[in-house]
């Protein structure tokens, strides 16, 4: 088990540092001078040598990487060129909706899609199973941002139960706050609810097939139990690594939810920093998901352990 | 009064029948033998019993346990009955049993079912079981995972689940099918006890029918879903009046006719292994530290003349498999040479080997798994042709495939068929097509019978014997059923933990095994002669 963690340990820091160098590279090789672009257009050629020199962007390629992943490791992720603040203060102000955000939206999409997928593997091919997956079908086909408006028409303009966008940020109180998060959170839940509940369904079906199941059968335990006790935790790894998966894409790749629900998030933080060619803001927020990723998908593996002992013992 | 009482069933699965009017018992104490070819209805039967068949299974006729009608009973009465009074063990003891659950909880878990016990009653009652199958808690905690053991281990593990609550009924689908010779008789010792202990009945399903005159009192021979005969079986084995147990009983015993060993001109040795050793690396322990390495083959040596056919015999896991793939130059020797006709194979390139591959072919055991089910037979059986020197035109590549289509009894139409339109003993021909096409002189077989029924097995067999005298080929088959290395071997090995410990003419070592591995698989290897003359004695 401790050679399976330091392994798993090993390869992520690996793949950090690696991606890291790739993040640094690609915006390297990209045209556009950050000084050019801070000064404007009417600045002097002088005025720009001297703001490049302060910015250390005249220093060697490998002085600069390292002076940038040195920042990094210390929390210091460099000024944005656009907001001329701290990145590190942007970032986590954006952090602190699209973490939670990310989170609610995990936990709803787990809590609808398991319960679902169990329910049409126990009755496949009948008529629950076929109406489940075929809701489940609908729901990988719609658009979240269409759940979003028909969300915000029935709960924000018609009930009136949640605020229709907007966050009045978490010094306006936890409830305040959250019931902001509500409608996104089901919004980006419900496409990736469809997909894992089709996930776990399959996953679960197969895994019904298989002879234990049926010596389990053969004990005398009624099929709910062998389902429970049995299936499902051997369903689990393909359920984790979509989760895994679904939790990177709910960081970051919520933009169009953001821009419906006028959410500050990373995603929209990110856009604009690519249109205003921030580039420092890209870099960092980059890196920021791709450390996120690189942790998620270590949390993945040491559960692969924990619910499959045949991994615990190899290495 | 009979335990279990099957009376007229019938069994359709959609518009299939399955099984028609099959009338069986099983009283008390006694060993009924449920035999039969594959798809010949017995597992169905068996699951008939349990209850467990398939959704779309109409069964129709009475089946009575202990008194109780079993296809009337509610799913709630069943669930009463399974692992309490009825217990079952399974063919594949690798899948049994859950990979994610300890041993101890499995064996636990029917106990607490059935007996509402408290996690530390069941838990030691699982315990005993566990003793009473062989499997003492100093080696085999109840901690332990499936993973962690062999297979026979794990089909004790099963059967301590099947047997944890002394069922009234214990039924056994192949139990020891998946298993070799010395750990199936010890499988089948431990049923033989734990029947005599509690007078259970045990229904014991078997293609084999040697292990099931060996073991049952009264025996029920199955075909497409029909009785054919059933009786005491000792009169009904020593008469085989009925026409199919005869055919039966002559495949099971089937020796094909060869002619003096084929040898061609005994100069040179076609092959020759010398000192080979294979080690593998040991378990990971710590990041830095590894368990000393395994040695999977052991300095063995030997040789082979062209023509010659060698049986290689031994307990799953004595490293035949690893010898094989040595000597295919499938895996690499950690020292030691191997010769195929003169030339060193030993630390070769693949360009280097592609003449010795040419005359070396491999027949696998699963006739399912070996063939890629979206190819069409013409281009499965002309695989091989790309080690040849010319690369065969498609004219010339259908020919060949043709030709040795028609060598192992196929019809050269079938090679536009795909390998799903065959039955299992129709795709062990293909794959001796297959491995004959390019002309080999030595087909490595391993385990070639063992997944085919006895009638179709004896075929193959006699497909086999015919190819050694018809073009000379070697055979080195690898097996741990000694009646096929007696049928077909003129010579044989026995391998033991890596390495060879007994050689010799095959009826000499099979007649009086000098080794004490080579004794132990003679006195484990069910025997159909020796079982029905001992039946004889017992039931008169």
């Amino acid at each position: 088990m401790t050679a399976y963690l330091l392994k798993r340990l090993a390869i992520a820091l690996a793949t950090l540092v690696l991606a890291s160098m790739v993040v640094f590279a690609v915006l390297e090789i990209l045209p556009g001078d950050p000084a050019r672009l801070m000064l404007g257009m009417n600045a002097s050629a002088d005025q720009v040598e001297l703001l490049r020199n302060q910015m250390g962007l005249n220093a060697p390629l490998v002085l600069r990487y390292l002076h940038w992943a040195g920042g990094l490791l210390s929390l210091d992720f460099g000024r944005s060129y656009t907001y001329s603040v701290p990145v590190i203060d942007l970032v986590r102000e954006r952090l602190a909706v699209s973490l939670p955000l990310a989170l609610i939206a995990l936990a709803l999409s787990t809590i609808i899609a398991v319960p679902v997928g169990l329910y049409s593997a126990s009755r496949r091919g009948r008529a629950g199973d076929t109406i489940s997956m075929g809701v489940a079908q609908l729901g990988v086909a719609v658009p979240n941002f269409w759940f979003a408006l028909m969300l915000i028409y029935v709960f924000a303009v018609w009930l009136r139960l949640v605020p229709a966008g907007g966050f009045p940020g978490w010094s306006a109180g936890a409830w305040p706050a959250l019931k902001s998060l509500l409608l996104p959170a089901v919004a980006l839940a419900l496409p990736q609810a469809a997909i894992l509940a089709r996930v776990t369904r399959s996953a679960l079906i197969e895994i019904l097939n298989e002879d234990y199941i049926r010596t389990a059968r053969a004990k005398g335990l009624p099929y709910r139990a062998v389902l429970w006790r049995h299936a499902l935790r051997n369903a689990m790894i393909p359920v984790l690594t979509i989760l895994g998966l679904q939790f990177a894409f709910l960081l970051a790749g919520t933009i169009i939810i953001e821009n419906v629900f006028y959410l500050p998030g990373l995603g929209r933080l990110v856009f604009q920093a690519i249109t205003q060619r921030d580039l420092i803001v890209v870099e960092s927020v980059v890196m920021l998901l791709v450390a996120a990723v690189i942790a998620v998908n270590l949390v993945v593996d040491l559960s692969y352990a924990v619910v499959d002992p045949r991994l615990r013992s190899r290495q | 009064m009979s335990l279990l009482e099957i009376e007229n069933l019938s069994l359709t699965i959609g518009d299939t029948p399955i099984l028609k009017e099959i009338e069986l018992s099983v009283a008390p104490g006694e060993i009924m033998g449920l035999v039969g070819e594959s798809g010949s209805g017995k597992s169905m039967t068996a699951l008939t019993v349990m209850r467990l068949l398939p959704h779309a299974a109409r069964a129709t006729g009475r089946v009575t346990f202990d008194g109780i009608d079993i296809l009337a009973a509610t799913e709630d009465q069943m669930c009463a009955l399974r692992g309490d009074d009825i217990g079952m063990v399974f063919q594949e003891p690798m899948t049994a049993l859950n990979p994610v659950k300890t041993i101890g909880e499995q064996v636990a878990e029917g106990i607490r079912w059935h007996t509402r016990a408290s996690r530390a009653d069941a838990e030691e009652r699982a315990r005993k079981m566990l003793d009473r199958v062989g499997l003492p808690s100093a080696k085999f905690p109840l901690s332990r995972y499936p993973h962690e053991l062999s297979g026979g281990q794990r089909q004790r593990v099963v059967i301590a689940i099947a047997c944890a609550l002394k069922p009234k009924l214990l039924i056994a689908d192949e139990p020891t099918t998946a298993l070799d010779v010395v750990l199936q008789a010890q499988i089948l010792d431990l049923l033989r006890d734990l029947v005599a202990e509690s007078r259970m009945g045990l229904l014991l399903i078997s293609h084999d029918l040697a292990v099931v005159t060996e073991m049952a009192d009264r025996i029920t021979i199955l075909r497409h879903g029909e009785v054919m005969e059933a009786g005491d079986t000792a009169s009904t084995l020593s008469g085989q009046l009925h026409p199919y147990t005869r055919q039966l009983a002559q495949a099971s015993m089937h020796v094909p006719a060869r002619a003096k060993p084929h040898l061609v001109g005994t100069d040179q040795p076609l092959l020759q292994v010398e000192g080979i050793t294979r080690d593998y690396p040991g378990r990971r322990t710590s990041l830095f530290r590894r368990a000393p390495a395994i040695r999977a083959v052991d300095d063995v040596s030997l040789s082979m003349a062209p023509g010659q056919s060698v049986a290689l015999v031994g307990r799953s896991g004595c490293g035949k498999s690893t010898l094989a793939r040595m000597i295919l130059a499938l895996d690499r020797p950690s020292s030691g040479a191997i010769r195929f006709r003169g030339e060193a194979i030993t630390g070769k390139s693949e360009a280097e080997l592609k003449p010795a591959r040419r005359d070396m072919q491999v027949v696998f055991q699963d006739p399912y798994g070996s063939f890629d089910p979206r190819q069409k037979v013409e281009k499965l059986v002309a695989e091989p042709l790309h080690v040849l020197e010319k690369k065969p035109t498609r004219a010339e590549s259908r020919e060949m495939v043709a030709h040795a289509l028609h060598e192992v009894g196929l019809d050269q139409r079938d090679m536009d068929k795909y390998p799903h339109e065959f039955s299992g003993g129709q795709r062990q021909r293909l794959s001796i097509a297959r491995a004959i096409i390019t002309r080999p002189k030595l087909v490595v077989a391993d385990e070639p019978v063992s997944a085919l029924d006895v009638s179709i097995r004896a075929q193959i067999l006699d497909l086999f014997a015919g190819l050694n005298q018809k073009l000379g080929i070697a055979y080195l088959f690898i097996t741990h059923d000694l009646t096929v290395a007696r049928a077909i071997t003129d010579e044989v090995l026995v391998m033991h933990e890596g390495k060879i410990v007994e050689r010799g003419k095959t009826n000499d070592v099979l007649d009086h095994p000098q080794s004490e591995a080579a004794r132990a698989l003679v006195a484990a290897a069910p025997d159909l002669h020796r079982a029905i003359a001992k039946r004889m004695q017992e039931q008169g």
